[in-house]
């Protein structure tokens, strides 16, 4: 079995749409995504978001996924700060034609699944030309 | 006629307090600055882990996505907290083809020496929504206690 070392990957900023009243730092969080011949699937991480903070929307083709979570306040003493932790924010443009009405997500363990289920080629309607 | 009461005399002097004054505003100053200048230490082991300390307690955090509590193993050993665990979030279907790849498996171990005696009997460790919080109580000697005065 090779086991991979886990690496820290950086976190990258995302520009969020215009600027904010708030200070907050927004992160493109890591995707995985893949397809099937039925389905296109975004895995992503957003570690400290609770199901309840996602926010999800496909418009335009236009893949927006949104993670809130509460800052919580650490009291005490920072003696180590290696990580930031923010809200979440990555886009993504869909090619493919998605089901909207079917489209699945679940989050578990701070990971984040979204099924997007492809729509069949539309079938190309034939219009009648009446004599007329 | 000038009064002089007893307390306006200054107290006995002694040589040191200055110097341990002195010594108080440079603690502050630097600490000021450490807060300030957010002294973000780059990690290279996995996980990233930030560190509180309060009056009574130790607590230690890192986001660990992906990473179920059963694949995680923590273990503290005098002051050095082991954390270890993997992460296996591949699938291997046929007919899958991946279009981004940015999501890493595989395991991790990191041991971290910690800069507070902790009491090793007395551990907390929640891993809630892929963020692991560690609670550590201090030593029972360097916990601050209060002392009670009773009047007589």
């Amino acid at each position: 079995m090779t086991e991979q070392e886990l690496k820290i990957q950086e976190k990258k900023t995302a520009p969020p749409n215009g600027e904010t009243t708030k200070t907050e730092t927004y992160f493109a969080p890591h995707v995985d995504i893949f397809e099937t011949e039925k389905d296109v699937t975004v895995i992503a991480d957003m570690p400290g978001v609770s199901p309840e903070g996602i926010d999800l929307s496909l418009e335009d083709n236009i893949l927006t996924i949104q993670g809130h979570r509460p800052l919580q306040q650490q009291t005490g003493r920072l003696i180590l700060e290696e990580y930031e932790s923010g809200q979440y924010m990555r886009r993504f443009t869909v090619a493919e034609t998605i089901d909207q009405d079917n489209i699945e997500a679940s989050l578990a363990d701070g990971v984040l699944k979204v099924r997007l289920p492809k729509v069949g080629p539309a079938q190309p309607k034939k219009i009648e030309v009446k004599i007329g | 006629m000038a009064f002089i009461r007893f307390a306006d005399r200054p107290a006995f002097r002694n040589p040191w307090a200055e110097f341990e004054r002195i010594r108080q505003g440079l603690d502050e100053l630097s600490r000021s600055y450490v807060d300030k200048g957010k002294v973000q230490s780059r990690a290279n082991v996995y996980p990233a882990l930030n560190i509180y300390e309060e009056a009574d307690r130790v607590i230690v955090t890192a986001e660990l996505p992906g990473v179920k509590a059963e694949d995680l193993e923590l273990s503290i050993e005098g002051d050095t907290l082991t954390l270890q665990g993997k992460r296996d979030s591949r699938l291997s279907e046929a007919g899958v083809s991946y279009h981004r790849r940015e999501i890493e498996s595989g395991s991790f171990s990191r041991a971290v020496a910690l800069p507070i005696k902790v009491d090793s009997e007395h551990v907390g460790a929640k891993l809630n929504n892929g963020i692991l919080t560690i609670t550590l109580m201090k030593a029972s000697e360097l916990t601050p206690r209060q002392i009670k005065v009773t009047a007589e």
